[in-house]
C-alpha cells in the first residue's frame, strides 16, 4: 500500500473548500433555531405532553438540573432496557445485556462518547441498537449543542441571571438541525451502498461451497448520526471500516465532512450571536489550522510505515482496508479525533507508533479542532477566556472576553475546566497500569500496552470513544473506571460552563476601550493557539514520551 | 428541599421527552430511511447482493468470500481473500488489533510471507502487503491488483481456464476511477471468484453443479 500524496492534500484541501462553503448557511440556520420564539404545532404539542414551560426561562442551576435528569434518566433507561433485551421482541437468540456492559454502554452513549465495551453483533439486537442507542446519538449530541448556546447567551446576555430554557433548546435543536440533517444523509449514505434492512439474507457459493449468511439492520439511519453528533458507536464492531458502513473511499470521504460539518458551523453561529462576526471568524480560523496541522502531521506519521511488523510485511496494511488504504485512513484518524467521534476507518492499534501517538494528541488537545458538537465550541471559549487571562497578566490590566469581566470566580471555573481531562486521564490511566488485573486487559508489551491503555482513558475523558482495540474492556474492573472517566469528563465540565455562563450573565458590559484586547485577528488566534498547544504539551508530555513517543522514537 | 423537587420534576419532564424522542429518533426515523431506501436504491440498501448464473443470491459484494479449511488456508482454486482476524465470517468483524511491533504480528507475517510465496511459485519479496496482513474489518472483499495478478497463474490452472481470459476476468472486477483515487486501486475477490466460477462452467459445459 503506497501513500500518495497527492490524493491525500486534495483530499484535506477538499474538506476545508467544502466546510468554508456551508459553515455560514449551516451557522446561519443554527443561530435562528436558537434564537427563534415560535414554536411549531408539534413542538407544542410535545411540550404540552411533558409538562414544559416553553415560555418560561431558566437560571443556570435550573438549566444544568434539566441536563443532569435527563441525562441521568437516560442513562437509567438505556441501561435497563439492555438488560432486559432478552424479553424484547425482534431481538432474536441475543439475551439481557452482561450488567457491566450495559452500564458501560449506557454512560458511554449518553456522554456522548460511543466506546463500545462490546462486539454489537454479538451483544445487541436492533431495538437496542436503533431504539436506545441511536437515540442517544441524537441526544447527547444536541445536550452539546445547548450547552455552547447557553454559555453564548451568557456571554451575550447583561444583568439577568436567564440563559434560555434546556427543553426547549433541546428540542429545536434535535428536531430542527439534527433529525433532517440525519435523514438527508443516511438517504445518501444508502445511495453509496450502506445497508438499511431489517433482516439478513442467507446466499449460497455452490462453486466455492460457501454458504454465508449476510447481516443486516438499520445501518444507514445510524451511521448518519453516528457522524453528524461526533458520536461514533457502530453497528458493526469494526465501525467505519466494516464494507457495510462504509463500503467505498468516497463514502469514507463524506463521513469526514459529515463528522466535521456542526462542530465547523457553530463558531459562525457563535459569531452571529455575540453580533460580531469577526469572534467567529477567529475561533473557526484557529480551529482550521489546528485541524490542519495535525491532519498533515498525522498523514505523514502514516506515511512513514514505521514499525517492525510493518516492515516485514513490506508496508502497511494491517488494520486497513485495502478499498481505503493509508490516505483514507489517515484522513479520517485525524478527524474522528480531532471531533469527539471516535468512528474509525482503520484499526488505530496498528497505526505506525507515531501516527497513533498523533490519534492520542488529538484527543488531548481537548477536542476543539473542531471538536465535539457544541463541546468543541465551549472548549474553545474556555481556552479564549484562559488566553485573556494570560494576555492581561502580562499587560497588567484585568481581563475581559466580550465586554465581561473575567474575575476570579470565572477564572477559577475556567481553570477548574482545564485541569478536569488531565486529571482523570491520568489519575485513572496510572491507577491501571499499577493494578496487575487491570491492565492485563491490554495485551500489548512494553510501550504499546502503556499506549493503549493511555489512548483508553483519553478517548474516555474526553468523550472521544475510540480505542486501540486491542484492549478488553468488558470486565467489572475497567467497565467501571472507564464508565467514571466518561462520566466525569462529560458532566464536571458541563457543570463549569453553566456556572461560567450564570457568572457571566448576571455583569454589565464593559465599554471597549484602548487598552481593551481585542479577541479577534491574527495576534489573539495565534495567542489562542498557542496557550491550547502549551496547555496540553505541559499536562500530557510526560505520558505521551512513555507510550507511543517510545514506541516510535526509539526503534 | 426546593431542589429535590426541581429534580423530580425534570426526571419526569425528561422521562417523557425521552419516550417521545425513542418513538420518533428510534421508530419514524430509522423506517423512513428505510421506505426511502427501499424506494430509490433497494439493491445497496439490502446488502449488494451478488447473484449466480442461476439468479440464486450467491455472495455480497462487500463482504469477503473464502473457502477455507480448519487451518485456515484457503482453498487453491480460487483467488484468495486477505487473512481475516474473524475467518471472514460475516456474522462477527474485527480486525487483529496488533500492534506495529507487535511480536506476534511479525510471526504471523513472516510466516504469511513464506506460505504465499510457496503457494505462488514466487520469490518472498514479490508478496505483496495486503496478502500478508489481516484487513480492519475482517470482511474486506477486496485484495490489491498486485496479489490478484499473483494468483492470476494458480486459478487458472486449477480452473483449466487461459490465463489470458482469468487476467480479463481481474480487470473487469478491478476498482478504478474516482475511489481508487481517492482509496487505492482494488479487486473485488468476491465478484471475481464468482465470475471466474461462470467461467469454469462455460468452458466445461459437462460439469453440473
Amino acid at each position: 500500500m503506497t501513500f500518495t500524496t497527492l490524493s491525500f492534500l486534495l483530499q484535506a484541501g477538499a474538506l476545508l473548500v467544502a466546510l468554508a462553503a456551508v459553515h455560514k448557511p449551516l451557522g446561519l440556520y443554527l443561530a435562528r433555531v436558537v434564537e427563534g420564539t415560535r414554536a411549531a404545532r408539534a413542538e407544542r404539542l410535545l411540550y404540552r405532553l411533558t409538562g414544559v414551560d416553553a415560555g418560561t426561562e431558566q437560571t443556570w442551576p435550573v438549566y444544568l438540573r434539566g441536563v443532569l435528569a435527563f441525562s441521568a434518566v437516560s442513562i437509567l433507561l438505556v441501561f435497563a432496557l439492555q438488560r432486559l433485551q432478552g424479553v424484547i421482541p425482534g431481538t432474536g437468540p441475543l439475551s439481557g445485556v452482561d450488567p457491566w456492559v450495559a452500564m458501560n454502554t449506557a454512560i458511554s452513549f449518553v456522554t456522548n462518547t460511543n466506546w463500545q465495551a462490546y462486539a454489537p453483533e454479538a451483544t445487541v439486537g436492533i431495538f437496542v441498537q436503533m431504539g436506545l442507542l441511536a437515540v442517544q446519538n441524537f441526544l447527547s449530541a444536541a445536550v452539546g449543542i445547548v450547552v455552547a448556546v447557553a454559555l453564548i447567551r451568557g456571554l451575550v446576555r447583561v444583568r439577568t441571571d436567564r440563559l434560555g430554557n434546556f427543553w426547549v433548546d433541546l428540542t429545536r435543536v434535535t428536531y430542527r438541525v439534527l433529525l433532517p440533517l440525519a435523514f438527508v444523509s443516511a438517504v445518501l449514505l444508502v445511495l453509496g451502498g450502506v445497508v438499511q434492512n431489517f433482516w439478513s439474507t442467507d446466499v449460497a457459493n455452490q462453486a466455492m461451497g460457501v454458504n454465508q449468511t449476510i447481516p443486516g439492520g438499520p445501518v444507514a439511519s445510524q451511521e448518519a448520526i453516528k457522524v453528524l453528533g461526533t458520536n461514533g458507536g457502530g453497528y458493526f464492531n469494526a465501525n467505519s471500516a466494516h464494507p457495510f458502513e462504509n463500503p467505498n473511499a468516497a463514502v469514507s470521504l463524506f463521513q469526514v465532512f459529515l463528522l466535521l460539518l456542526i462542530p465547523s458551523a457553530l463558531p459562525y453561529t457563535f459569531g452571529r450571536l455575540v453580533g460580531d462576526r469577526r469572534q467567529g471568524f477567529t475561533v473557526a480560523a484557529v480551529m482550521g489550522t489546528l485541524w490542519l496541522a495535525s491532519t498533515l502531521l498525522t498523514g505523514w506519521a502514516v506515511s512513514s510505515a514505521q514499525g517492525t511488523a510493518t516492515a516485514a510485511a513490506g508496508g502497511l496494511g494491517e488494520g486497513f482496508e485495502q478499498r481505503f488504504g493509508p490516505v483514507p485512513a489517515a484522513l479520517y484518524a485525524a478527524s474522528t479525533t480531532l471531533t469527539s467521534t471516535g468512528a474509525v476507518n482503520a484499526a488505530h492499534d496498528s497505526l505506525p507508533p507515531l501516527a497513533g501517538g498523533m490519534t492520542i494528541i488529538n484527543m488531548m488537545l481537548g477536542e476543539v479542532a473542531p471538536g465535539g458538537t457544541g463541546s468543541g465550541l465551549y472548549g474553545l471559549l474556555i481556552l479564549s477566556i484562559i488566553a485573556v487571562f494570560i494576555a492581561g497578566l502580562m499587560v497588567g490590566r484585568t481581563p475581559e472576553y466580550l465586554g465581561k469581566k473575567i474575575g476570579p470566580t470565572e477564572m477559577k471555573l475556567a481553570a477548574l475546566y482545564i485541569l478536569v481531562t488531565p486529571t482523570l486521564v491520568l489519575a485513572l490511566a496510572g491507577v491501571t497500569v499499577l493494578l496487575p488485573d487491570a491492565v492485563a486487559n491490554a495485551p500489548a508489551t512494553g510501550p504499546h500496552q502503556f499506549s493503549e491503555v493511555l489512548y483508553a482513558f483519553t478517548s474516555g475523558a474526553n468523550n472521544n470513544g475510540s480505542a486501540f482495540g486491542g484492549i478488553t474492556s468488558s470486565g467489572p474492573l475497567l467497565s467501571t473506571l472507564l464508565g467514571l472517566a466518561m462520566l466525569l469528563g462529560r458532566f464536571l465540565p458541563i457543570v463549569l460552563v453553566l456556572a461560567l455562563a450564570g457568572s457571566v450573565a448576571r455583569q454589565g458590559k464593559i465599554p471597549v476601550s484602548a487598552g481593551t484586547l481585542p479577541t479577534h485577528g491574527p495576534l489573539f488566534g495565534a495567542l489562542l493557539l498557542g496557550v491550547t498547544v502549551i496547555l496540553t504539551a505541559l499536562s500530557y508530555f510526560p505520558a505521551l514520551a512513555l507510550g507511543p513517543l517510545a514506541e516510535g522514537l526509539i526503534r | 428541599m426546593t431542589t429535590i423537587f426541581g429534580y423530580l420534576r425534570q426526571a419526569g419532564t425528561a422521562l417523557r421527552f425521552l419516550l417521545a424522542a425513542t418513538l420518533v429518533l428510534g421508530f419514524a426515523y430509522p423506517l423512513a430511511v428505510f421506505g426511502a431506501g427501499q424506494l430509490i436504491a433497494p439493491a445497496q440498501a439490502n446488502g449488494s447482493i451478488l447473484r449466480d448464473s442461476a439468479g440464486r443470491p450467491a455472495a455480497s459484494a462487500l463482504i469477503a468470500q473464502a473457502s477455507a479449511g480448519d487451518g485456515g488456508a484457503q482453498d487453491p482454486r480460487w483467488f484468495h481473500a486477505r487473512p481475516s482476524a474473524v475467518a471472514w465470517d460475516p456474522a462477527s468483524s474485527s480486525a487483529s488489533n496488533l500492534g506495529p511491533n507487535d511480536a506476534k504480528l511479525l510471526d504471523s507475517v513472516q510466516q504469511g510471507r513464506a506460505a504465499v510465496a510457496a503457494e505462488e511459485h514466487v520469490s518472498m519479496d514479490q508478496v505483496p502487503a495486503d496478502a500478508v496482513t489481516a484487513s480492519a474489518s475482517g470482511l474486506d472483499p477486496d485484495i490489491s491488483p498486485a496479489y490478484a495478478k499473483l494468483q492470476v497463474a494458480r486459478v487458472a490452472a486449477a480452473q483449466g481456464l487461459d490465463p489470458a481470459a482469468v487476467e480479463e476476468l481481474v480487470r473487469g472486477n478491478t476498482r478504478g476511477g474516482v475511489t481508487a483515487f481517492l482509496g487505492q486501486p482494488s479487486v473485488n475477490v468476491t465478484a471475481l471468484n464468482l465470475a471466474v466460477a461462470d467461467a469454469a462452467a462455460a468452458a466445461q459445459p459437462g460439469r453440473t453443479k
